[in-house]
C-alpha cells in the first residue's frame, strides 16, 4: 500500500505541476463566469441554465482532465523510458497500475472540488443577486445540496473514464487510445439502447450480440442525474447506490484487464 | 552463490505488422558473475546488451532460458531492494528536482522520511549534483542526468549494481568520476555488471569481461586473457628529434606522423620492446612524451569478429526454434 501511495502522490504532483491542468481549472471557473451572463438574458429560468451549465462544464472540464492525463500515465512513461528505473525498484506492476490510477483520481477530486466550489459561489452569488419575488418562483433553491448528488455521479463517471484511459494506454499509442476512450465515452451516453435491440431488429442473434455489448461497453447514462437535480426531481438514495456499485465493479474490472495486460509487456 | 547466473537466455522479437517475422536479439546467453567482481558486459551497438540488461530487470520477459540475481529469480520483489540499475540514457520525471527524484526512489525501497535526509545529500554529493540538485531535471544537461540515474542506482546501498553505459554522456571528468566510483563500489564488496562498447573503460575496470556480437557471445574470461585487449604494437611519441635521425632507425619503425615541428608519433612493432630504440634516441637528444601499447579499437575487433561468424550478422533473422 505504501508503494502504491507512493506512486499516487508522484502522479498528483505530476498534475499540479502540470500548468495545463491549472487552465483548465481556470477555464473551467471562467465558463461559470460565462454562464452567469447567459442568466442575465433569462429573467427567471436563469437559475436552471447556470446550474446545467456549470455541471456541464465541470463534466467536460474533468472529461478531457481524465482522458488526456489519463492516456499519458502509461504511454508517457514507456515513451520516456522512466518506466525502465521505475520497474527496476522494488514494486509490482499491478503496483504501478494501481498507484498510476489513484494518482489521477486524487487530481480528478481536487479539480472536481475546486470546480463544484466555483460553481456553488457562483450559484451563491445569483441567489444573493435575485433575492425577492424571484426566489419564491424557483422549483429548487440556488445552493441545493441535492447538486452534489451529480457532482458525485460525475466524478464516477470520470473514475470511469480514467480506467478506460489508462487500460488502452497499457497496450495502445496514445492517438488511439484517445479515440477509443473518447468513442466509449460517447457510446456509453446510448448504451441503453443496446439492451432492448429486438425492437429495433427483429433476429435474435443480433438481439443477443446487442446485449452481450450492452453488458461488456461502459454504460455512462445512468450516472447522468444532472437533469433529474436541476429540476428539483427526487433521486432515490438506492438508485445511487446502485449505480455507484456498478461503477466500482466496472473500474475493477477494467483496472485488473489493464493490469492483467501490464503485467505481461515487454518494454523494448 | 553467483551474484547473476544467466542460463541459456535467449530473447526473440518479432520484426513487421502484417507478416510478422522473429528476429532474435539474444541467443542462448549463459554467464555467471561472481559476488564482488566488476564485470564488462561489451559488444557494438545491437549485440543485445541492453537487452540482456531489460531481462535482468524484467522489463522483458526471456522466449527460453532464465536468468537469477542472488539466487533468487528475476523480478522478486526482494531482489529488488538489493539491486540498483541504471538504464541507457536515462530520463526522468522532469517536473521533480534532482532531491526529490532520489526522495522518490527512496520512498519506493521504503527508506523513512529522517533516513532519506540523510542519504540523498551525500549521494548527491558523491555523484558530484551541486546546488542545481533543487532544479527540475527539464533543466539538466544529459550528462547531469547520468550523475543522477548513478545516484539512483546506487541508492539502495546495493549488491549488484547494473550499468548500462555509464558513462554515456560524460565528459573526461566524468567519466574519471564514474570509474572512481565503480571501484568504490567493488571495494564496498558490491557486483557491478557493466556494459560498454569502449575497450578502455573495461581494461580500466573490469576482472572479467564478456563480448557479445549480434546477440551471441564470443568471448568471455579474464579481461587480461581477452585477445581484445592484447596489443598489437607500440606507439611512442617523441620531440627534439629530426626526421633525419629518425630515418636511422628505420628498420625498428613501423611508421612516422609528424605531430609538430621535431615532435613525431613513431608506430613501433610489438617487438622486440621499445626500450632498446628509446634508448638510442635518447642517447640522439630525443626526448619521449608518451608510450602506448596500440591496440585494435573494439570496432575493429567486432568487424573480426562478425567476419568470423559470417551467419551471425547484426540484421540476420533467424527463426525460432520449435519448443
Amino acid at each position: 500500500m505504501r508503494v502504491v501511495l507512493c506512486i499516487a502522490l508522484n502522479v498528483f504532483k505530476e498534475s499540479v505541476r502540470d500548468k495545463v491542468l491549472y487552465n483548465l481549472v481556470i477555464f473551467a471557473v471562467f465558463l461559470m463566469a460565462v454562464s452567469y451572463l447567459l442568466g442575465q438574458l433569462t429573467a427567471g429560468q436563469d437559475i436552471k441554465i447556470i446550474k446545467d451549465l456549470g455541471l456541464a462544464s465541470i463534466s467536460i472540464f474533468g472529461l478531457f482532465i481524465a482522458v488526456f492525463i489519463g492516456i499519458g500515465l502509461v504511454s508517457k512513461e514507456v515513451e520516456r523510458r522512466s518506466i525502465y528505473t521505475l520497474l527496476s525498484k522494488p514494486i509490482r506492476r499491478q503496483e504501478f497500475i494501481i498507484g498510476k490510477y489513484l494518482g489521477l483520481v486524487l487530481t480528478l477530486l481536487v479539480n472536481i472540488t475546486v470546480m463544484t466550489a466555483a460553481y456553488y459561489t457562483v450559484l451563491a452569488c445569483m441567489a444573493w443577486a435575485a433575492g425577492g419575488w424571484f426566489l419564491a418562483g424557483w422549483e429548487a433553491p440556488a445552493v441545493d445540496p441535492a447538486l452534489l448528488k451529480a457532482v458525485a455521479m460525475i466524478f464516477l463517471q470520470l473514475m470511469m473514464v480514467t480506467a478506460l484511459a489508462l487500460l488502452f494506454s497499457t497496450f495502445t499509442s496514445p492517438i488511439l487510445a484517445t479515440v477509443l476512450t473518447f468513442g466509449l465515452y460517447i457510446v456509453g451516453q446510448f448504451n441503453g439502447d443496446l439492451r432492448h435491440f429486438e425492437t429495433v431488429v427483429p433476429s435474435r442473434p443480433v438481439a443477443a450480440f446487442a446485449r452481450a455489448l450492452y453488458y461488456l461497453l461502459p454504460n455512462f447514462a445512468p450516472l447522468d442525474i444532472k437533469a433529474s437535480v436541476v429540476h428539483a426531481l427526487p433521486v432515490r438514495a438506492g438508485f445511487l447506490l446502485l449505480n455507484t456499485a456498478y461503477a466500482l465493479i466496472y473500474i475493477s474490472a477494467l483496472l485488473g484487464a489493464a493490469t492483467v495486460i501490464f503485467v505481461r509487456r515487454d518494454f523494448k | 552463490m553467483a551474484a547473476i547466473l544467466i542460463d541459456d537466455l535467449t530473447k526473440d522479437f518479432s520484426t513487421g505488422f502484417w507478416r510478422p517475422r522473429p528476429y532474435r536479439a539474444l541467443d542462448h546467453l549463459s554467464l555467471s558473475i561472481e559476488q564482488g567482481e566488476v564485470f564488462g558486459f561489451l559488444g557494438p551497438n545491437g549485440a543485445g546488451k541492453t537487452t540482456t540488461m531489460k531481462l535482468l530487470m524484467q522489463l522483458l520477459y526471456p522466449t527460453s532460458g532464465r536468468a537469477e540475481i542472488l539466487g533468487r529469480p528475476v523480478g522478486d520483489v526482494a531482489v529488488k531492494r538489493r539491486i540498483g540499475y541504471l538504464p541507457e540514457s536515462p530520463y526522468f520525471y522532469e517536473h521533480l528536482t534532482a532531491e526529490e527524484l532520489l526522495g522518490y526512489f527512496a520512498s519506493l525501497v521504503g527508506y523513512r522520511r529522517a533516513e532519506r535526509r540523510r542519504r540523498i545529500p551525500a549521494l548527491l554529493d558523491e555523484v558530484g549534483i551541486g546546488p542545481e540538485r533543487r532544479m527540475q531535471l527539464r533543466k539538466f544537461s544529459k550528462g547531469m542526468l547520468q550523475r543522477v540515474g548513478i545516484a539512483q542506482a546506487i541508492l539502495n546501498d546495493p549488491e549488484v549494481v547494473f550499468l548500462d553505459e555509464p558513462m554515456s554522456g560524460l565528459d573526461p571528468l566524468g567519466r574519471r568520476e564514474v570509474r572512481n566510483l565503480i571501484l568504490k563500489l567493488r571495494d564496498r564488496g558490491c557486483t557491478v555488471f557493466f556494459s560498454s562498447h569502449v575497450l578502455s573503460d573495461a581494461e580500466a575496470l573490469c576482472s572479467r569481461v564478456a563480448i557479445l556480437v549480434s546477440g551471441s557471445l564470443v568471448a568471455t574470461g579474464a579481461t587480461a586473457d581477452v585477445r581484445a585487449f592484447s596489443a598489437r604494437g607500440w606507439e611512442m611519441v617523441v620531440s627534439h628529434i629530426t626526421i633525419e635521425t629518425l630515418e636511422g632507425h628505420r628498420d625498428r619503425i613501423q611508421r612516422v606522423t609528424p605531430i609538430a615541428e621535431r615532435r613525431y608519433a613513431l608506430e613501433l612493432p610489438l617487438q622486440p620492446h621499445p626500450d632498446a630504440l628509446l634508448r638510442d634516441l635518447i642517447a640522439e637528444g630525443a626526448q619521449m612524451v608518451s608510450l602506448n601499447p596500440l591496440r585494435e579499437t573494439l570496432e575493429d575487433y567486432f568487424v573480426e569478429l562478425v567476419k568470423q561468424h559470417p551467419g551471425r550478422r547484426k540484421d540476420d533473422v533467424k527463426p525460432r526454434e520449435p519448443a
